[in-house]
Order: C-alpha cells, then structure tokens, then sequence
C-alpha cells in the first residue's frame, strides 16, 4: 500500500513550549490512523500543521506525495476537513454552507448540489437545508461539518475530536460514516482522547504526549507489547494483606478493586506461580483467579504516566 | 503553476468568497453605520445652511458615497471570520490567499458601486446636467476599486478579532482624508500646505475627477486623475496581498 501522510521530524513551538516535538510517522492509504492523547498533547496542533494552516518550525510533511509547504494547494485539493473548533458561517444556511465550500474546491455546480443533497439527507438535515446554522444544535452543526468537509470526496479526511460533546446516538452516527468512508478508500487521520472509540475504530494509534509520539501501533499489538502491563485478578476467601502481596516477587502493582485484587505484572506465568505459592503458603483458597490483557487505558495511562515523569 | 488555467480557477473561487461576503456582511450593523449613516450625517453637518445648488454639491457628495461605501465592509471581514472561526475554514480550502483577499476586495467594491449609484441617478433625475457622464462613471469604478482595496489593506494591522475595533482604527484613518480631500473645500482654495497634503489623498482625484466631469473644470487635469487613481489602486492592492500573506498566519499561531 501506498503512503498517504508521511511526516518527518515535525516540531512546532510556541515560545517557550514545544506543542509538537520532532515527531515523525507513515500513515498507508486506506488506514484509520489514530492520534490519541491527552489535553494540550498536541494533536491539534500536528492537524493544523497537515491541514496547512500553520507552518512547522522544522521537519517536513507530505499529503499523497505534496509536500505541504511546497505545494500546500493541491495537498488541500484533496483533504477533507473536520476542525477541533465548529466553524460554519452561522449567517448562513446548511445549503449555502455547502455550496461555498464546494465552489472553494472547484466542484462543478452539478456534482456540486447532487453531492450536498446526498450528504444533507444521510446526516439527516436535508429538511432544515434553508435554516441558518445559527439555529442548529451542537450536534446539528457538527453533522453539517462532516458534509463539508465531504463535499468535495476527499482521499484523507482530518478529523479533530469529531464527537467531542455529542450525544451517544450523534457520536454514533459520525462513527458509522468514518467506517463506511473508510470502506470504499479514504483514508482517515483523527484525534480523540476517547480510548473506547480509538480502539473500534483505528487501524493504528499513535499515542502523543507533550508533544512526542509515546507509542504508535495497532491496538491490540499496542496492549500485548506495552510490558509490566499484563494484569492477573484473583479473589480469595479471607481479607488478604495488601502490603504482603506488593511484596511478591514479579509484582510491579497491586490493587484492591472491590473483593477481587488487580496485579500488575510483566510476566504472567512467574506471577501466577507466585500468587498460588502465596495463596498455598499463607492457607488461602483461590476463589476465581483471571489474567486479562490490560485495557487500552491503562496503556495509554502507563505511557504518558512515564513521559510525564510520574 | 501560475498557468491561466490555475489563476482563473481561483478567480472562480474568489467570486465564490464575494458572494459569501455579500450575503453575510452587507447587513452587518458596523458595516451600516460607517458605511452609511455617518457620513450622511457629516455631509450634512456641513453642507446645511451654505447655499449650494446639487451641481456644486456633488462632486464632493459622491466622492464621499464612493469613499465611504466602499471602504465600509472591507475592513470588517477579516476580524469577522478570525473570530467566528471560519476563517480558519478558509485558510485550509485550496484557495489561494490573494484570491480571498481579491474576493472580499470585490464584495467591498460591489457594496460601493451600488449604493454610489444611487446618489448618481438622483441627480440625474433631477435633472443636474452631467457633461462627460461616461468619464464619471469609469472615474466611479476606477475609485471604487481603489478604496475596497484600501479598506482590505486596513484590516491588516492589528491582527485583532474585534471587528469594531478595526472599523474604529479604519474610521480613524478615513474621516481625516476625507478633510483633506477637497471634499468641504475645494483644492483650489486650500493654503499652499493644504494642496500638497491633499495630493497624498487618492479621494482628491477622484472629487477632482467628478467636478470635471460635471462642469469641466478640473485641478489636476483627467490624465493625471486617472493615472493616479490607478497608481493607487494597484499599490493598495498589491500591498493587502502582500501583507495580509505575512501577517495571516500570524493569527492562528
Ligand atoms: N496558538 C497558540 N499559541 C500558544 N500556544 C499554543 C497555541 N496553540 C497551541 N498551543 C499550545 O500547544 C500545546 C498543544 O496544544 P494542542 O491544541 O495541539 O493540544 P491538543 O492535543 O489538541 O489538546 P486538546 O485535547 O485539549 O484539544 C498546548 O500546550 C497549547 O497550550
Ligand atoms: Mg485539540
């Protein structure tokens, strides 16, 4: 597969804070590629910079082989836009809306109004097309967004938190359209601290933090690899002491989590031994006993624990 | 890339943005009480009472409608759009960014033309005899142009997204040109300091333009009058593209 982004050692700085530090990441066309961080990581930041809003200070980016500051028209041609920030003209109508931004990507008048009907009427808005976006709810004008940033087909959408403050059904909605966009061959890059719909919908996850990558991978492969992350969880029969248990060998962590107790641990194998010797040395009985892959969570929450010195 | 069929293209896109501007700002409050209300009022302030017949007057009537309508909603776009977040919007569209600037330039101009031609077919009406109404007319557009791209160019600096803050400071550097522009007084009787003050003012040859083409008494002589209306038209054109490239990105970093 082709490259569709491909981004080399990208730094942005803002005075004295860096908001995008040297990072650099392929993403293949057809991929859901996902930017997942927490408040002020940079996210944001890296999308305005593909988007070629702002400049970087250093690096280099390409979109589909333009590079952005080079031939930063024809990267923009082909990028369809959802900004963090809801931006339509709220002077004027859903219709209207559509319409400008089609003609600012040159869609001849016909596609133009056939693309904006089709769009309006899979949103479910096509009834309040002549209403002025002032009127429209949170959730009304993130849909109309969503057409414009289709009107023109693109081959990469950017997508900067899209169901931030939607509701289940609104999120839900948006969620279904990136999968089946993603179905016939666009290829979508977006930001979200939501770890839930990361792990649903993303192909791969970088995970970003102050400004660096942390981690990027599949997010299965991402669960599995992140070591000391495997957890064990084991009831016994009797209150157990907790600081006895955080002394067993192998155990990174402990955790009481209701009657069950959570271990953290690298090595699933030696820790269950240890956990049984444990429970067999001190006449305990096991009453359910349970290894789990650690949630995606938890590895994002390990991973920018460690980049924030904590 | 700059290929004609590159640059025609993005003319298409800048009609696309002058509509935009037309149906949005045109009915802005700011955009009506200093494009139209103020100086109505400040015509009227000093002509009432000085017993001047509708030939005399318009000249400097219509070069203050022209001046006045067409630097109205240039200078209001820009802040608009930084602070309603559209303009961010645009900034990633494939549009260049002198075609949105020659956009709102050209929604600055359209507001000027129309709303100039009202006082010109009153007078008509009226029945005030027009000696070269085809040289009032081009000089019309030739000025209109002009100051849409001056009203552009005056949003550039301070990159603020308080729209009434820049119709404040615009309004700071227009009602004095217009004093100076042989607008109240003619040139002819201004002190040797006045005359070279009002030849920095591009509104002078325009108001010089209209008395000739009224009454065929001109200052500076038509050639001169047109050529540099366009001398300045061209530098404000060309120094709002320049400038709003170095300082728009300015705005969201
Ligand atoms: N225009 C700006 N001027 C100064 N600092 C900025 C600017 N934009 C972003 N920053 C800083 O850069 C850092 C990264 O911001 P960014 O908006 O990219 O974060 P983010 O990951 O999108 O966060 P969020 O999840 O809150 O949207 C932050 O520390 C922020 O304060
Ligand atoms: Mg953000």
């Amino acid at each position: 597969m082709s490259i569709a982004i491909s981004v080399h050692n990208l730094t942005k700085r803002y005075g004295d804070i860096t908001a995008v530090d040297n990072i650099s990441f392929e993403v293949k066309q057809g991929e859901i590629f996902g930017f997942l961080g927490p408040n002020g990581a940079g996210k944001t930041t890296t999308i305005r910079i593909l988007t070629c809003i702002i400049k970087p200070d250093e690096g280099k980016a390409t979109i589909m082989g333009h590079d952005i500051e080079k031939e930063p028209l024809q990267a923009k041609q082909i990028m369809g836009i959802v900004p963090e920030m809801s931006n339509a003209y709220i002077d004027l109508s859903a219709w209207n809306n559509l319409m400008l931004i089609g003609e600012l990507y040159g869609v001849p008048k016909k596609q133009r109004a056939e693309r904006a009907k089709r769009l309006l009427e899979k949103f479910g808005l096509y009834d309040r097309r002549n209403q002025l976006v002032r009127d429209f709810s949170k959730g009304m004008k993130q849909r109309l967004i969503l057409c414009m940033a289709l009107i023109n087909e693109p081959t990469i959408l950017f997508l900067d938190e899209p169901t931030s403050g939607l509701d289940v059904e609104s999120a839900k909605i948006i969620r279904e359209m990136i999968v089946e966009l993603n179905n016939t061959g666009t290829t979508v890059f977006l930001t979200t601290h939501n770890m839930e719909e990361a792990n649903k919908l993303c192909h791969r996850i970088a995970i970003i933090n102050h400004g660096k990558i942390a981690a990027i991978d599949t997010p299965e492969k991402l669960r599995v690899k992140s070591s000391g992350l495997q957890s064990i969880e084991a009831s016994f029969d009797y209150l157990v002491n907790m600081d006895d248990l955080a002394k067993i060998p192998c155990i990174k962590q402990v955790e009481k989590m209701g009657d069950k107790i959570k271990f953290y641990t690298s090595d699933t194998n030696e820790a269950l031994n240890r956990i049984m010797d444990y429970a067999r040395s001190h006449g305990l009985k096991i009453i359910t006993l349970n290894t789990l892959a650690p949630s995606l969570e938890e590895v994002f929450l390990k991973l920018t624990q460690i980049k924030n010195g904590v | 890339m700059l290929s004609t069929t590159f640059f025609l293209e993005q003319i298409k896109r800048s009609l696309a943005i002058a509509k935009k501007d037309i149906q949005i700002y045109y009915l802005k409050g700011p955009v009506i009480v200093f494009g139209l209300i103020f100086p109505l009022f400040l015509f009227l302030a000093f002509t009432i009472g000085r017993n001047l017949s509708a030939k005399e007057l318009f000249p400097g009537f219509i070069g203050m409608v022209v001046f006045f309508t067409a630097t109205s909603v240039g200078p209001a776009i820009l802040p608009w759009e930084a602070r309603s977040k559209t303009l961010e919007r645009l900034v990633c569209s494939p549009i260049s960014t002198w075609a949105i600037l020659f956009g709102d330039i050209l929604a600055s101009f359209i507001f000027g033309l129309f709303i100039s031609l009202v006082p010109l077919i009153a007078i008509l009406i009226i029945g005030v005899e027009i000696m070269d109404l085809v040289l009032l007319s081009s000089g019309m557009i030739l000025a209109t142009f002009c100051f849409a791209s001056l009203s552009v160019l005056l949003s550039v600096y301070p990159p603020t997204d308080i729209p009434s803050t820049v119709m404040m400071l615009s309004s700071l550097i227009k009602f004095p040109l217009v004093f100076i522009s042989g607008v109240f007084v003619p040139i002819e009787q201004l002190p040797e300091w006045g005359k070279i003050v009002a030849s920095a003012s591009p509104l002078t040859y325009f108001v010089d333009l209209a008395k000739c083409s009224v009454n065929g008494i001109s200052y500076f002589s038509v050639p001169v009058d047109l050529a540099v209306l366009t001398a300045f038209a061209l530098v404000f054109l060309i120094s709002s593209v320049k400038l709003h490239e170095r300082f728009l990105p300015k705005r969201f970093s």
